[in-house]
């Protein structure tokens, strides 16, 4: 009975969407409010019922109801019970609700804040919203349904996959939905902005608090991924360029380049094609990056299902892009740009310099992720692109990127006079230069490190620059230091937030430099007695245990490590043997550290457990990307923060 | 911009979405397996009724070689059928379907059996030695092997009816023995 009344919820929600989407834009167009309200109407009732689904979703997992299809396929009795809702995520139809979900939250958010606030614009803002919102719930209930029933029903289901028995795949995927649906209203005021004709800067100024924060979610996301990737896969990095990873990058590259380029629009007028385009495109790189990983179209690591997902996804990108780009086109005359540029050295020009780099990479990426397809399309050949192409084109991109994030936010609009310059780069610039010298002297030899560490210390420079004047300035009206700092981070946390997201970008850039740089590992044989040496770590096999878990089997490499003076620690790493897998997970074991990790992964054994092959791995800096997460989250809160400037 | 050159920017959209849908028509995962064409390894397995079953033992029958798994749900669940009607059809003219469960527990797999009323032979490899010897990648695989004894091909996922169909009877069409020199 459960899953029916699910799948009903869904059908009446679908029913509910489109009539909600088609009555705001006919009331938009003809203006009856009446329409639009029944519209908001909708829009609650689809939020209620969806909220409902999913609510029945759970239960169906907790109560190990295998007469549901995709509860069988993604739990089994021995499941805990955490990770069984967190199962209901796990694939293909699960992770479609909780997309439709959160969307649906974000259009009763935009219902409640917005319908005082824009007359013009919301309304059709609404329209767009419950159209993708039917398009969603369409896929629910025709070509991934999470309610299909089964028969005969099994005595127990498949089970979760393993690698997503993890509390970083619990917040994965919430965290970067959210960024992905959150994409969807500036995409949607966009279209409202187009389709009124009112291209100003009133669509921007709306959705700012909306963008970054789907820009945060989105790179929450990707760190939380990049984090499950580390400690769960045991592969010893973060990031590996995988179809999949590149499917979430895009989007973020766009929508980094879309929350700077808003800027000189709203200053100078300029842009406003820039600007529509952008987030057009943005929009669609979501919608391209399910697609690719729900349609199978693409081989990657993340295994997902075929089917009916990937052609539906395909028309809606295609209806999207070409009714989105043939409103631009319509406009063109409209969204030509106002104001010119001035001159080249100008904070306008490393705006644009920012988007033209951030559009390259992200074409780079969309080039190395369908270059597979291209080939066989065109030679009938099968290749695979691996990391050296994406980080040989990438990786000059944003060491130029982040040297630009020193200079953008200092330099002067319209035109950078000599003395503007000088005031404000020539201590960072300096104190660069010495930082290089003294990585050097301190023995980094890669010139790609000492040239990134160095940008990154020019850039922190900048930063301190521009926030010590400020606080000198205010302290010479009176207030002491330490308030005074506060005082700027609360009143213009606007362009305060911004600097600490790009401290905190900073502080990734070091991670990953270092990381790249300076890892060591080696992978050898040992008898129970014997130990390996790595930069200082001792690491001894001690032998070999077995636990039995409630869902699997795994076999323990007793290790006791020791590092110079330390006193001697154990570390478990193991093997998990799941009887639904072919082959064993590995479970890594690991210390992190300010300056390095050491990263434990169990090879093969022998079956007396007499001797093991043990991977060691001293990764060095990793632990900057997670704190870098971190201070960008500090900043991405301080950015949202309502406006308080005015007031006071 | 004239008036129908600002028309290529949506029509630009038109090539990426025509490589994508492209996409559909190929399969990732279809990388082709060395083994095909080859002659198949040999093994001997006991079956879950106790008998001894061999490839050698089936030389001169077409053999439909079926990797599973009671856990391997769904695509399992969907084909037990179809190969317990291809048994049942083509055993008379000399087709035999033998399914190896891999990586399983008995009992369930007995189940799984019970469950589809499979009437054709069925072994556990035990050691996994058989499903290591065919390259097994995942559940479910299932080879078409000719009377000579050589993999002819293999199919990864559920067996269709007419998978199964055109394989066994190209199979059946050949002689079975080489002519002189094939």
């Amino acid at each position: 009975m459960t899953p029916e009344l699910g799948q009903g919820a869904l059908i009446v929600a679908f029913a509910l969407a489109l009539w909600g989407g088609a009555a705001a834009a006919v009331g938009a167009r003809a203006g009856r409010p009446a329409l639009v309200e029944s519209a908001q109407h909708a829009a609650l009732g689809v939020f209620v019922l969806l909220t409902l689904a999913f609510a029945l979703l759970v239960y169906a997992f907790l109560t190990f109801d295998f007469s549901v299809r995709y509860v069988a396929s993604n739990t089994n009795l021995g499941t805990p019970y955490y990770y069984r809702i967190t199962a209901v995520w796990g694939a293909l139809e699960g992770s479609i609700i909780l997309w439709g979900w959160m969307l649906a939250l974000y259009t009763l958010i935009l219902v409640l804040r917005q319908r005082e606030r824009a007359r013009e614009l919301y309304p059709w803002a609404l329209a767009v919203m419950l159209g993708v919102m039917a398009f969603f719930l369409a896929v629910m209930t025709v070509a991934a349904p999470p309610f299909a029933r089964l028969t005969p029903v099994p005595a127990d289901g498949r089970g979760l996959n393993p690698l997503l028995e993890d509390t970083g795949m619990i917040t994965h995927p919430v965290a970067l939905y959210l960024g992905f649906t959150g994409f969807t209203v500036p995409f949607a005021f966009a279209v409202a902005a187009l389709a009124t004709g009112r291209l100003g800067d009133a669509w921007i100024s709306l959705t700012r608090r909306w963008t970054i924060t789907a820009w945060y979610f989105l790179s929450l996301g990707l760190l939380i991924g990049g984090w499950w990737s580390y400690h769960v896969l045991g592969w010893g990095g973060y990031w590996a360029w995988d179809p999949v990873e590149n499917a979430a990058f895009m989007p973020w590259l766009t929508g980094t380049a879309f929350l700077h380029s808003v800027m000189i629009q709203e200053r100078r007028r300029m842009l406003k094609l820039w600007n529509v385009a952008l987030v057009i495109l943005t929009f669609g790189l979501t919608l391209f990056g399910t697609f690719l990983t729900r349609s199978g179209v693409i081989g990657s690591v993340h295994a997902f299902s075929q089917g009916a997902v990937g052609v539906f996804f395909l028309a809606f990108l295609g209806t999207v892009l070409l009714l989105s780009l043939g409103l631009l086109a319509w406009r063109w005359d409209a969204l030509r740009a106002q104001g010119e540029l001035d001159s080249v050295v100008s904070r306008e020009s490393a705006f644009l310099l920012n988007n033209v780099m951030l559009v390259a990479a992200t074409f780079t990426v969309f080039f190395g992720t369908v270059f597979p397809l291209l080939s066989e399309a065109v030679r009938g050949v099968k290749v695979s692109v691996g990391a050296p192409f994406f980080n040989q084109v990438n990786v000059p991109l944003f060491l130029g990127l982040v040297f630009l994030m020193g200079v953008g936010p200092l330099i002067a609009w319209r035109r950078a006079s000599v003395d503007n310059l000088r005031r404000n780069f020539l201590w960072p610039v300096a104190v660069g230069a010495v930082s290089a010298a003294v990585f050097f002297a301190l023995g980094v030899r890669s010139t790609l490190a000492v040239l990134s560490l160095a940008v990154a210390v020019f850039v922190a420079a900048t930063i301190a620059v521009d926030l010590g004047r400020a606080v000198r300035a205010r302290r010479r009206v009176g207030e002491r230091a330490l308030p005074a700092l506060a005082g700027l981070l609360t009143r213009h946390n606007r362009r305060y937030g911004g600097f600490v997201v790009h401290l905190g970008i900073l502080v990734i850039a070091v991670g990953v430099t270092g990381s790249q740089a300076w890892s060591v590992q080696t992978e050898t044989t040992l008898k129970v007695g014997e130990a390996a040496q790595l930069a200082g770590y001792r690491v001894r096999f001690d032998g070999l245990g077995t636990v039995e878990e409630s869902n699997h089997f795994k076999v323990v490499g007793n290790f006791t490590v020791q590092n110079g003076r330390t006193r001697p620690a154990v570390m478990q790493p193991s093997k998990k043997f799941y009887p639904q897998e072919q082959t064993p997970i590995a479970g890594v074991d690991y210390w992190l550290g300010l300056t390095e990790d050491l990263y434990l992964v169990l090879g093969d054994f022998t079956r007396d457990g007499g001797q093991a092959t043990i991977k060691i791995q001293v990764n060095r800096l990793v632990s900057w990307i997670w704190i870098g997460g971190f201070v960008l989250t500090l900043g991405a809160a301080l950015a949202v923060m309502p406006e308080r400037r005015k007031a006071a | 911009m004239s008036r129908l050159l600002r028309w290529l920017i949506p029509l630009s959209a038109v090539p990426v979405l025509a490589l994508l849908a492209y996409g559909f028509r190929t399969d990732p995962r279809d990388v082709p397996s060395p083994l095909v064409g080859r002659p198949a390894a040999a093994f001997a397995l006991t079956t879950f009724a106790g008998e001894p079953v061999s490839l050698d033992g089936l030389r001169g029958k077409v053999v439909v070689l079926n990797f599973w798994a009671s856990w391997c749900y769904p695509a399992c669940y969907e084909e037990a059928p179809v190969l317990e009607r291809g048994w049942q059809q083509w055993r008379e003219r000399g087709v035999v379907v033998l399914g190896v469960d891999i990586q399983d527990t008995e009992d369930k797999a007995r189940k799984f059996m019970d469950q589809f009323r499979i009437t054709f032979p069925n072994a556990p490899d035990t050691t996994g030695r058989v499903s290591i010897d065919y390259g097994v990648y995942g559940v479910p695989e299932t080879f078409f092997i000719d009377r000579r004894g050589y993999i002819r091909s293999k199919h990864v996922g559920a067996v269709t009816e007419a998978v199964f169909r055109a394989a066994v009877e190209r199979l059946l069409a050949e002689p079975s023995e080489p002519r002189a020199g094939g």
